[in-house]
């Protein structure tokens, strides 16, 4: 499909605004419907548009495949982190209160970091999930 | 103290991650075993705090528990928690030799980071007291087994990873059925807060639709007789160290589940109502005999090993289903000796096959000869299953016996002495095979030294081995502990 004009060019203009809205909808997650698992889905669908019309070899200049393995390890530490966290400042696992001077900042603080952190991990795990069997195919 | 308990989910949490990164085998054998001796520190720890009936409570995120996830452990949680991290240990141990020998260098870490996030769920399972947070201990520790499975030598072990993903996911949909219709009926999650406001929402029909999509479910998971079918594949094709890791622990974690929603959610009244003692108690026997046959029946160590483990569950089942004290107790002491002993049989045949590069019995003719301490090993767990007195199986089925005849059930007594004679036939085929036939011949391969076999078994497997055939007598002699956790536990479940 990399010759098609239509589609290098809607898929040039599509992509920011889908990698947009992705976090739109990961940063108003604790306000509204969303939040880390649909933002990290979105967020990998403009990457999976951008390798359908491109070819694999030019999205994985865009993100290479180590960066993607560290991302999803990243996210879930981060995940952990948060916990680990409330734990050292005195609280309970998760527990984001403590995480800020006021217990409301502390849930929003908590909450915001968690999102990004499955975001994050979900984001790369969809990625590596269409790279990998996407390599079974030998490109033409 | 309390917040020993959280540290046992966290630890194996925050490493799995790390462990996938590190490009270096030694380093992730290293931080598992790590994790997983601190998971066995800390549970053990904790069994000693419970086991006198006390509970320790914690609260997740701080969130009070009817709306919040509350992990509330007693000595039985806890005890599931040792085996479960004890067995992790053992397997781990036995996997620093055996894994660089079956599975890729590439993806070496990565099975280790899946191996502490199947540890990671099935710590997670044995100690949260919220149902829906158990829904996700199970899928975490199930994902984690799939992708374990599949990494088996052959490619054989793709479709039995698969089979057991359709499966097991089938099972986890149904467990999650059966939560979603009872939290329907309760508006409640957490076991304590839905049994202590039972009578309220018992009359509903959906309820009692919970309880079988729950029971199924699990029954699925735990490989109960007739759903079973996955597992002698499942448990044959996987790499061994993971043969030895979920044959010990992912089935018995599901009794233990299945013990918590039978007597702690549910009132005991409630479901004999509904014949299913009768129904499991059946399915139970059928289990021990159609297992030990099918175990005599094969003819590779480790599908043989794999049946055995069907009729162990039957026992556990039959023990759980006789309602008496004496019957559970002998199913919960099960849980952890025939951990034990799956675990010593699991390595031992693990060591075959690193020696001999096949389990399949009639080429592994005459091995004890060449490995005798492998093979008195091997031998000593073989005679546990059988249940002679002074080893771990004489136990649980003088328990099992004790409590069939209080009941007057002459057919589950019939059933454990069918069972036994049974054993004895399949372990003897193991045993004759090693030993009594003459020596096999030798393989011509595309090897330059013309047999492919290893002349030595590594140290490190060989302790192993030891290890688990040493506590099969030690815990079958000294049962203070297991007796204590267990007869704890039984008082607790029955309690209410």
């Amino acid at each position: 499909m990399a010759n098609d004009l239509i589609l290098r060019v809607i898929t040039k203009w599509l992509s920011p605004i889908i990698i947009l809205f992705a976090l739109y909808v990961q940063f108003h997650g604790d306000y509204s419907p969303g939040g880390g698992f649909q933002a990290g889905v979105i967020f990998s669908s403009a990457i999976l548009l951008y390798a359908l019309t491109y070819g694999l070899d030019a999205a994985l200049q865009l993100i290479p495949e180590m960066a993607l393995r560290i991302g999803a390890s990243l996210g879930v530490l981060i995940y952990g982190g948060v916990g680990v966290a409330s734990m050292i400042l005195g609280g309970n696992f998760l527990n984001y209160s403590v995480l800020a001077s006021t217990p409301i900042a502390g849930q929003h603080i908590g909450i915001i970091v968690i999102e990004l952190g499955v975001g994050l991990t979900v984001a790369s795990v969809m990625v590596l999930l269409f790279f990998t069997f996407a390599r079974r195919v030998a490109p033409e | 103290m309390e917040q020993l308990t959280i540290l046992l989910i966290v630890i194996p949490l925050m490493c799995a991650p790390i462990t996938a990164l590190i490009p270096s085998e030694k380093i992730t054998w290293a931080l598992t075993l790590i994790v997983s001796l601190i998971s066995l520190a800390i549970s053990f720890y904790i069994l000693y705090e419970v086991i006198d009936g006390k509970h320790v409570i914690y609260e997740l995120g701080g969130w009070r528990p009817p709306w919040g996830i509350e992990y509330k452990i007693d000595s039985l949680n806890a005890f599931v928690a040792v085996i479960v991290s004890g067995i992790s240990a053992l397997a781990c141990l036995f996997a620093y030799r055996s894994v660089p020998s079956e599975i890729d260098k590439k993806t070496i870490p990565l099975f280790y980071a899946a191996f502490q996030l199947c540890l990671l769920g099935l710590l997670g399972i044995s100690l949260t007291g919220d149902i829906f947070n158990l829904f996700v201990f199970l899928e975490i520790s199930s994902l984690a087994t799939y992708a374990l499975i599949s990494m088996g030598k052959h490619r054989k072990a793709l479709t039995a990873a698969f089979s057991y993903l359709i499966l097991g996911t089938i099972g986890a949909t149904f467990f999650l059925i059966g939560v979603g219709f009872l939290f329907a009926a309760s508006g409640s999650l957490n076991t304590a807060d839905i049994a202590s406001r039972f009578s309220s929402f018992e009359d509903m029909q959906l309820v009692e639709t919970a309880l079988i999509f729950m029971v199924m479910g699990i029954a699925l998971k735990a490989a109960i007789f007739p759903l079973h079918s996955w597992l002698p594949n499942a448990y044959g094709q996987a790499p061994s160290a993971v043969s030895v890791f979920l044959s010990a622990t992912a089935t018995k974690v599901s009794i233990y589940v299945l013990l918590r929603i039978l007597f702690d959610l549910y009132p005991v009244e409630y479901w004999v109502d509904m014949l299913l003692p009768q129904i499991m108690l059946s399915l139970g026997c059928a289990a021990v005999i159609y297992g030990s046959y099918r175990a005599w029946q094969q003819v590779e160590m480790k599908r043989l090993l794999a049946f055995s483990s069907v009729a162990q569950i039957g026992y556990m089942v039959i023990g759980l289903s006789m309602l008496n004290e004496l019957g559970l107790i002998a199913s919960i002491i099960h849980l952890f000796n025939h951990a034990v002993i799956k675990a010593t049989l699991f390595i031992g045949a693990g060591i075959l096959l690193y020696r001999a590069n096949t389990t399949q019995l009639k080429s592994l003719r005459g091995l004890g000869k060449d490995m005798p301490w492998t093979f008195a090993a091997i031998a000593l767990a073989g005679l546990s299953l059988i249940g002679v007195p002074g080893t771990v199986g004489f136990v649980t089925k003088w328990y099992l016996l004790e409590a069939a005849v209080e009941k007057g059930l002459w057919i589950v007594v019939a059933t454990i002495v069918v069972g036994s004679v049974l054993a004895i036939a399949y372990v003897w085929k193991i045993v004759e095979n090693l030993y009594f036939r003459s020596k096999r011949k030798i393989h011509i391969h595309d090897v330059s030294s013309g047999d492919d076999g290893v002349a030595k078994a590594p140290k490190t497997m060989t302790m192993a081995l030891w290890i688990g055939a040493i506590m099969c007598i030690i815990f079958g002699l000294n049962t203070e502990l297991s007796f204590q956790a267990a007869s704890s536990a039984a008082t607790a479940l029955l309690e209410r």
